[in-house]
């Protein structure tokens, strides 16, 4: 397996008009592996996570500079397709948002706009994102209702299989588990480990415990800035900086 | 100190509130019922068919047909619909999604501006502008004869007076959309216009009903601004640059000279039972399709 770097991120600076959001960022994030971006609310996890699929678009406000590579192509560059772009990654966000459709057509919308409107390979290919995301035996009797009136924690894997679909290199998930119950988590991150063979997962998290059970690699960020990076074992088990320790050990502040 | 102790106070508060709720629900029962009773005097007389759907309207000679006002009120109401509806979602969407924020910051005051603008001067304008341009202009260009005074004059007045309110309920639709949901479609790979069609529109439909509903509710009942421009003649329109009569003109043109003529009072009472009917039946059919819709 080659060790290069699934994506890069190279100097990379955000600021929203006088307030700079992120400072001079440089993360590695290694193919087929986990990493997870931990730091207290505020600190630009997010923002970094709307930079990697250039969601960061929707908000004319925000200033993007710098370089993220991903595979050698510099994401930021303007001539990228975007929709070819963002469909090389998944998206989980803090609380699932199905589309207002039912359960089957949100795996389907996926794969329409992957180019796939075969029926039968739709209907294939539905059960499969289904049973990846660990959904499939719960719901596959209830393929035609409203996806809303999944439970939170269904929603959320539903949106797991969704973007899925898309057919991505890379799953970003931003506090995926925020909002769901002890249970649900652990189905979130079960998944997870077991995606990771195919997938780059990047999980941002202020959650030191969910780092620590599923990370492969671990980037610390405060305010703005990356504090500490490194495996997981390196970084919880010794720290090298002074803010890193404190938040590992909860005294922070 | 109080006069009554806090279990009290509580009783006093909520009854005064349930006494409030009920004055409210009640209001529209009990204008029915009034309207009924005062309208029953033709209902004995005629069937409800009769009036309803006879073409005849000659209040002296005894012949009560609402036919020309119902379908006058119909087609007014229905093109208005046709104008503004498009107009207004396709406004709410650009301004909600392609603009920046600022634009909807000048947007709001200038629609709050267009809707607290009195129906009269509406009516004014539609004399001045609307009706010589369509009999001078619009009319020769489609080669129809028309004075101006029409259906027509009468949906655009009207589409005018209404798009504030249907855009501005449309606007604050589109914006109650969470971005996330947004941000959802998007990270599938889907383009804007994707994202709208499929996603936004789908999301916002109950409302965007609810607000046509809303628009069409105004366009049926409102009377000065389309009985200025309407023409006011008791005829079936053949197209919509004939002059029509429309159910709320009806009652605002006759009522105080009706007094000598037996069963006008009673006529015009009916009348307003229908509007009353009528804009009930609106609400129904629309809350019907914001419940199927809202499922999702």
């Amino acid at each position: 397996m080659d060790n290069s770097p699934k994506i890069s991120i190279r100097n990379l600076n955000v600021s929203a008009g006088k307030t700079q959001i992120l400072r001079n960022i440089n993360i590695d994030i290694p193919k087929n592996k986990i990493t997870v971006i931990l730091g207290p609310s505020g600190c630009g996890k997010t923002t970094l996570l709307k930079c990697l699929n250039r969601l960061t678009d929707l908000y004319p406000e925000l200033k993007v500079n710098g370089q993220i590579m991903i595979d050698d192509n510099n994401i930021l560059a303007a001539k990228e397709d975007i929709y070819k772009l963002r469909q090389q990654m998944g998206l989980l966000s803090q609380r699932p948002y199905p589309l207002p459709m039912t359960i089957y057509n949100n795996i389907a919308y996926a794969l329409k706009l992957r180019g796939i409107r075969n029926r039968r390979e739709t209907h294939k290919l539905v059960m499969h994102y289904l049973q990846q995301a660990n959904l499939w035996d719960e719901i596959r009797t209830r393929l035609r209702e409203p996806a809303s009136r999944l439970s939170i924690g269904q929603q959320q894997r539903l949106c797991l299989a969704r973007g899925l679909a898309v057919n991505p290199e890379i799953i970003l998930a931003d506090e995926p588990t925020s909002a769901l119950d002890p249970i649900s988590s652990q189905f979130i991150e079960e998944t997870f480990v077991r995606l990771k063979s195919e997938y780059t997962i990047v999980l941002v998290t202020h959650i030191l415990r969910q780092a620590k059970r599923i990370a492969d690699n671990v980037v610390f960020m405060y305010l703005g800035d990356v504090i500490e990076q490194g495996s997981v074992e390196e970084v919880f088990g010794n720290p090298k900086m002074e803010k890193t320790k404190l938040y590992l050990g909860g005294t922070f502040n | 100190m109080y006069l009554l102790n806090r279990k009290q106070r509580h009783t006093v508060n909520s009854t005064w509130m349930i006494i409030s709720l009920l004055l409210v629900a009640l209001l529209p029962f009990l204008l029915f019922i009034g309207l009924y009773l005062k309208s029953v005097l033709l209902l004995h007389d005629y069937s409800l068919a009769d009036l309803i759907f006879s073409k005849v309207w000659r209040p002296s000679a005894g012949k009560f047909g609402f036919y020309p006002f119902i379908i006058g009120s119909v087609w007014v109401t229905v093109v208005a619909m046709l104008i503004t509806a498009p107009i207004c979602l396709l406004t709410a969407i650009y301004v909600t999604q392609y603009t920046k924020k600022f634009f909807l910051r000048i947007m709001h005051p200038a629609i709050d501006i267009l809707a607290g603008i009195p129906s009269v001067v509406y009516g004014l304008w539609g004399i001045l502008v609307i009706v010589p341009f369509i009999s001078r202009y619009l009319g020769p260009w489609l080669d129809v004869k028309t004075m101006g005074y029409s259906i027509l004059a009468a949906s655009f007045v009207l589409s005018i007076m209404i798009i504030p309110f249907v855009l501005n309920i449309l606007i604050e639709i589109f914006r109650s959309i969470p971005t996330e949901l947004k941000e959802a479609a998007l990270s599938l790979g889907a383009t804007q216009w994707q994202t709208i069609k499929h996603v936004l529109l789908r999301k916002a439909l109950p409302g965007i009903i609810a607000a046509f509903g809303f628009g069409l509710a105004r366009a049926f009942g409102e009377t000065m601004a389309v009985l200025m421009v309407v023409g006011n003649v008791v005829r079936l329109p053949k197209s919509v640059f004939d002059p029509g009569y429309t159910l709320p003109a009806l009652i605002a043109n006759n009522y105080g000279e009706m007094l000598s003529i037996p069963k006008y009072d009673s006529a015009l009472m009916f009348a307003a039972l229908l509007l009353l009917a009528v804009s009930l039946f609106f609400n129904l059919v629309m809350h019907f399709f914001i419940v199927r819709y809202n499922k999702y």
